[in-house]
């Protein structure tokens, strides 16, 4: 059975009446759950479709699309570097050797040690500042290999490195 | 002539110390007096109001925001839809994503007013998945303005009432597509429908007539509200009217966001003058003006030709920093003005690399619903990546070119003009490095060259 | 019926032929009407449009006109009207028809824009021609060969997907093959009602794909093999067992149901490999059940009646109906007709009652309806009876009122024409009371308890008529010959009936035709030739009070005066 929290089934039965047709409310319940299980399993995937009344295949389509939602749980810490043109004009290549190079971690991989995934990811709307690194839901920028090196080092010191913001 | 001021009209309070993202703060500063004007007035009267402004789309197309307005099918009996694309996606581009989360009011009036004129009782704002501070910022703001009347059922005792839902994405450019950002919103696969018959203002989301507007547009109707559709159309310059936010990234000494009226200043004042020029020791190579899906434009050419100004036809000899940075100039010269994202490349840049970089991405970022893109971006994807690990062939470069071409003006959506243009742009401007291959045997990047793909 | 409404017909210009349409007809069947191919995969005629392949882009244009005054643009040199070119292609199956449009299927760009698809489709597709089963009718081998540059210039790797997929339990899914037309996902949603397939994944790595758990598995999933323009999804009955261009095709109907399906057997070298559904846009549409697609099984099954047998003995046909005839003497015989005869053989069999001035019954067959193409009723042919005249009213499902005529000593002879009595609800104990006639095609209790069982052939191997739901006589026609020992039908019957001191009838369709059309009212006039491959609808009013099983299906409404079920409301 599904283990959802109180607050995420809170956050589920206010979302539907959200939107004139059920079907629409797919993507917040599938961030509610993500949000609170940290994967999308086979369990979730029945148990939004059946809530919303429509196919699991409905609901299959949708989460192997989005990079977003994910099947399988990450590491403790999510990384997630940008890869295009403008944060790579500023490094950004460099930068996510760093981190994978910092913890041993294979890209879209959980780290040996279980704390991180790095991810090399499409453009994050921070050109200016690149390369730009989210770090769970915080953004970090003017990341270069330094900078890495930094946020590493507070990452496995069991900090919460503070966003650029 | 030097540069001019920027004219901070949308990032007034951008980077203004002091400024927060709350409701207190915006009131302070004046914040719905227009709202409050705008809901006393006919909504027929914003929409003129609109139409007379000039504004054009700030997310891309361009394309005339009183006209879009206009389309739309008030006569069916269905609801009317205001879809906000915060979706924020285009490489380059970062100004929709300080509004969203350092003057979320801003937005919020906007949309309160789009939706009053368009007669609108329900809108979301589909924001991209990976700003979900921005999500949570702009659901605060939203229950504000909720709590002080100015959104929800009963609008400053009007009577008139609209709510506003957000809506997050997860992760896909072609969600910045009006269309599939419909569908997505319905909770299907986003993908783009076909045009004819699915026009947003005609069957747009769950077939109902919907307006689909970018943020910085929507920011923009508060102000054609607040100074009038006159005044506004004499900001910037004609057929391009306003103000634009441009953001500029790479190359340059001093990248970000800069907000000017519209066509008042050139590609080279933009970026040796505002931004800084070139980085210590280097020289411009290359630029593509309005995000990615771009055409690139190479220092060192010329453009030629005929334009109007006022009533005459004048002629221009341009090079790239001649070039006015507004939709219409940025378009004769084989370009656009696009999302406003600047990005430059000096001379360290390998072009067969940047290409095999942004290739990467739209072979990403296609969703594969028709077979031009889904193929053609895939393959070109390889054909670069392949190039860029030193197997380049001599009729690569004409093979890009042709697999390009095979694709523009084929598919559902304009994706396959913006996964085709950046490959017939650099493979036709920088021809000599696709045909002699830069890195035969693949040496090791260095700072010299950084690596791109 | 009333007329249908007067058609709203538009002139549209195709190559520079005229043609008029009704307004809305897409381009793709305007220029099929010319005679003009307009090449597509993902456009089907009864499916929404998704207009996802490409490979119709076509150059459209209007007629131009001055935008103040609305006066016809001449064009100098021809002094005919400008015509507006739309410079960006435009996709045929989307573009209906409207007053004065015009298209190019010609020109350099739309030959462009066809080798461009085309090269784009075959980037990823496997090389698989030689082992797969859509060869020969492969809609990306045809539009290749007729559109296709003739060559790839692609050198990199191609996308590598799962292959021999099992779907569902007859369906096959081979990813790397497909080229994501979304026909399947829009049949299952929109005709078969069971919206279980889907596209997973994104860009040039979709892939087709049930819920991981979830099967196609109802019963219209071969359809979508039909439907497939390549060979992604196919047939597990079908998979490597005969190369099509081998095989002949030969109209049928499928005998499940009174729907009346139009069917395609194929045959080759008298056995058949495949039936597929045959296009009728009055009956099925271009769909079929599964469950009527492999009742060619029962050709060649193990319990095939194989010789004519008298008392047990394998004997000669002439003895047999020399015999039979002995037992049908003499009164006290009742006959059991079935269903799934054929209209020729049902009346020939009234031939034979009314000589033997005997009774006849037909033993019914009441399933669910699923509201497409298996109808209530599991007989495809209880209304050829009611028009042959061999009964009067609906048939029961249970021989109870034979059983108990049998019981109280009146019945001494059956003959029974494809119907296993004890299936039918007698018990042995009757079957063993009355001397058995039994014409049939498989081995049943009734078969065995026969005094004379004559092997006859399955409706795979003999030609004849049916009347479907609709009261549509269609057509079916033999497609492979039946075993050495089995006789045609009408053969048995037309003699039997002679021997039994009845009229000489012909035992083939040209002699029953001319009976019927002489001697049924609703066939006066019609011959078996001139039945249309779509059928013919005949007169259903002499039978309009009866309370027939079916609901609504495709293409069929019962007549509004019924509740379903068929009792007055």
């Amino acid at each position: 059975m599904m283990n959802l929290s109180p607050e995420t089934l809170r956050k589920v039965d206010e979302v539907i009446p959200h939107y004139p047709v059920k079907r629409s409310a797919v993507l917040p319940l599938l961030h509610f759950v993500q949000e609170d299980q940290g994967f999308i399993s086979d369990e979730a995937i029945e148990w939004i479709a059946a809530r919303l009344g429509i196919e699991p295949i409905n609901v299959y389509e949708l989460v192997t699309f989005y990079p977003m939602l994910r099947r399988k749980p990450i590491g403790r810490r999510h990384i997630r570097v940008c890869r295009t043109l403008s944060c790579a004009l500023m490094g950004g290549y460099r930068t996510c050797a760093e981190f994978r190079r910092q913890f041993n971690a294979a890209l879209g991989e959980v780290s040996p040690d279980g704390e991180v995934t790095v991810e090399f990811v499409e453009c994050l709307a921070s050109c200016g500042t690149g390369p730009v690194v989210m770090i769970d839901d915080e953004l970090h920028e003017n990341v270069d290999a330094a900078k890495a090196r930094a946020l590493s080092a507070q990452i496995k010191a069991g900090g919460q490195p503070a966003g650029s913001r | 002539m030097p540069a001019p001021e920027q004219h901070r009209l949308i990032f007034r309070h951008i980077d203004e110390p002091g400024y927060s993202a709350d409701l207190a703060c915006y009131l302070r500063h004046g914040g719905y007096e227009v709202l409050r004007r705008a809901v006393a007035r006919r909504p027929e009267e914003l929409v003129d109001e609109v139409k007379k402004s000039g504004l054009r789309g700030r997310g891309g197309a361009g394309f005339p925001c009183g006209v879009k307005w206009t389309l739309l099918d008030r006569k069916s009996g269905k609801p009317i839809y205001l879809v906000v694309n915060a979706d924020e996606s285009e490489p380059g581009t970062f100004k929709d994503r300080h509004i969203i989360h350092r003057d979320p009011h801003q937005l919020i009036e906007g949309i309160m007013i789009t939706c009053f004129a368009n007669r609108v009782e329900r809108a979301f704002i589909y924001i991209r998945g990976e700003f979900p501070e921005g999500a949570r910022i702009l659901e605060r703001a939203i229950a504000e303005a909720r709590a002080a009347t100015f959104a929800g059922p009963n609008i400053l005792g009007t009577g008139y009432g609209c709510e506003i839902y957000v809506h997050r994405g997860a992760g896909a450019y072609i969600c910045g597509e009006e269309t599939g950002l419909i569908e997505s919103l319905e909770g299907k696969r986003p993908y783009p429908r076909i045009k004819p018959p699915y026009f947003p203002a005609v069957l747009g989301l769950y077939q109902c007539p919907t307006i689909v507007n970018n943020v910085e547009t929507i920011c923009h109707v508060k102000h054609i509200a607040d100074m009038g559709g006159d005044a506004f159309s004499k900001i910037g310059t004609p057929n391009n009217t306003g103000t634009r936010i441009l953001c500029v990234s790479g190359h340059v000494r001093r990248p970000g966001y800069y907000e000017f009226d519209v066509g008042r200043l050139t590609l080279g004042q933009l970026l040796n003058e505002v931004c800084g020029g070139p980085l210590p020791g280097r020289k411009f190579k290359a630029v593509i003006p309005g995000g990615s899906s771009a055409k690139v434009l190479k220092f060192g050419e010329r453009y030629k030709g005929r334009r109007k100004v006022g009533a005459e036809l004048v002629e221009y000899d341009w090079g790239v920093e001649d070039i006015p940075m507004d939709f219409d100039s940025l378009a004769m010269v084989g370009s656009m003005g696009g999302s406003g994202g600047v990005i430059v490349m000096d001379d360290s840049v390998n072009m067969v690399e940047a290409l095999g970089n942004i290739n990467a991405f739209y072979a990403h970022e296609s969703c594969g619903q028709c077979t031009p893109c889904r193929e053609g971006s895939l393959w070109m994807q390889k054909v670069t990546a392949r190039m860029a690990q030193g197997g380049a062939r001599p009729e690569d470069g004409p093979l890009l070119k042709s697999i390009a071409d095979q694709i523009a003006g084929r598919t559902i959506c304009a994706f396959g003009e913006a996964c085709a243009w950046p490959t017939q742009s650099f493979v036709a401007k920088f021809s000599d490095e696709f045909a002699a291959p830069a890195r035969a045997g693949a040496r090791p990047h260095s700072d010299a060259e950084p690596e791109l793909v | 019926m009333s007329p249908p409404p007067a058609a709203d017909l538009v002139t549209v210009n195709i190559d520079g032929r005229e043609i008029a349409v009704p307004r809305g007809t897409n381009m793709i069947e305007a220029a099929l009407r010319l005679g003009i191919d307009v090449p597509h995969y993902c456009y089907h005629p009864k499916l929404t449009v998704a207009g996802n392949c490409r490979m119709c882009l076509v150059e459209m244009g209007m007629p131009a006109v001055d935008p103040a005054t609305k006066a016809p643009v001449i064009e100098p040199a021809t002094g005919r009207q400008r015509i507006n070119w739309v410079p960006r292609p435009a996709i045929a199956c989307s573009t209906g028809a409207v007053a004065g449009l015009h298209i190019r299927t010609t020109t350099p760009l739309v030959k462009d824009c066809r080798e461009g698809v085309m090269e784009f489709l075959l980037v990823n597709h496997p090389l698989d021609c030689p082992i797969c089963d859509q060869a020969g009718e492969c809609k990306l081998q045809e539009q290749a060969t007729g559109y296709g540059r003739g060559y790839s210039r692609y050198v990199e790797q191609k996308n590598v997907k799962p292959k021999r997929t099992l779907l569902g339990p007859r369906v096959m899914l081979d990813d790397e093959r497909c080229i994501l037309c979304s026909r399947c996902v829009r049949f299952c949603k929109e005709i078969a009602k069971d919206d279980v397939l889907g596209f997973t994944e994104r860009g040039s790595y979709s892939t087709l794909a049930c819920y991981p758990g979830r099967r196609l598995e109802n019963d219209y999933s071969l359809n979508t093999v039909d439907i497939c323009p390549v060979g992604a999804l196919t047939s597990t009955d079908f998979r490597f067992k005969m190369r099509v261009w081998f095989l002949r095709q030969t109209n049928s109907i499928d005998t499940g149901s009174s729907a009346g399906a139009n069917t395609v057997v194929w045959s080759r070298e008298g056995a058949v490999y495949r039936i597929t559904p045959r296009q009728n846009d009055e009956v099925n549409d271009t769909w079929m059940a599964d469950s009527g697609r492999i009742l060619y099984k029962a050709i060649r099954a193990p319990d095939r009646l194989a010789a004519v047998r008298v008392g047990g003995a394998d004997s000669a046909l002439d003895f047999a109906i020399r015999e039979a005839a002995g037992v049908l003497a003499g009164g006290g015989v009742e006959v059991v007709g079935s269903g799934r005869s054929s209209v020729e053989e049902q009346f020939l069999l009234r031939k034979l009652r009314d000589a033997l001035g005997a009774r006849a019954s037909l033993v019914a067959r009441i399933g669910g309806g699923d509201g497409l193409l298996v109808s209530a009723d599991r007989n495809p042919n209880v209304r050829g009876a009611l028009v042959a005249g061999l009964i009067a009213g609906l048939p029961q499902a249970r021989l109870d009122a034979l059983g108990a005529r049998i019981d109280a000593g009146q019945v001494r002879a059956v003959v029974s024409v494809g119907e296993d009595l004890a299936e039918a609800g007698l018990s042995a104990a009757q079957l063993a009371r009355v001397a058995i006639v039994y014409l049939g095609t498989h081995a049943n209790a009734t078969s065995a308890a026969a005094r004379v069982a004559i092997p006859t052939l399955t409706v795979f191997e003999k030609s004849g008529t049916f009347v479907n739901q609709q009261f549509r006589i269609q057509r079916f026609a033999k497609a492979v010959p039946g075993p050495a020992g089995a006789t045609d039908d009408l053969v048995v019957l037309a003699r039997l009936t002679a021997a039994v001191g009845g009229p000489s009838l012909g035992g083939d369709l040209a002699s029953a035709w001319a009976a019927m059309a002489a001697e049924v009212p609703v066939l006066a006039g019609v011959r078996y030739d001139s039945v249309p491959d779509t059928g013919l609808l005949l007169d259903g009013s002499p039978w309009a009070g009866l309370p027939f099983a079916e609901g609504p299906s495709l293409h069929y409404k019962p007549d509004q005066s019924r509740a379903p079920g068929g009792a007055k409301p």
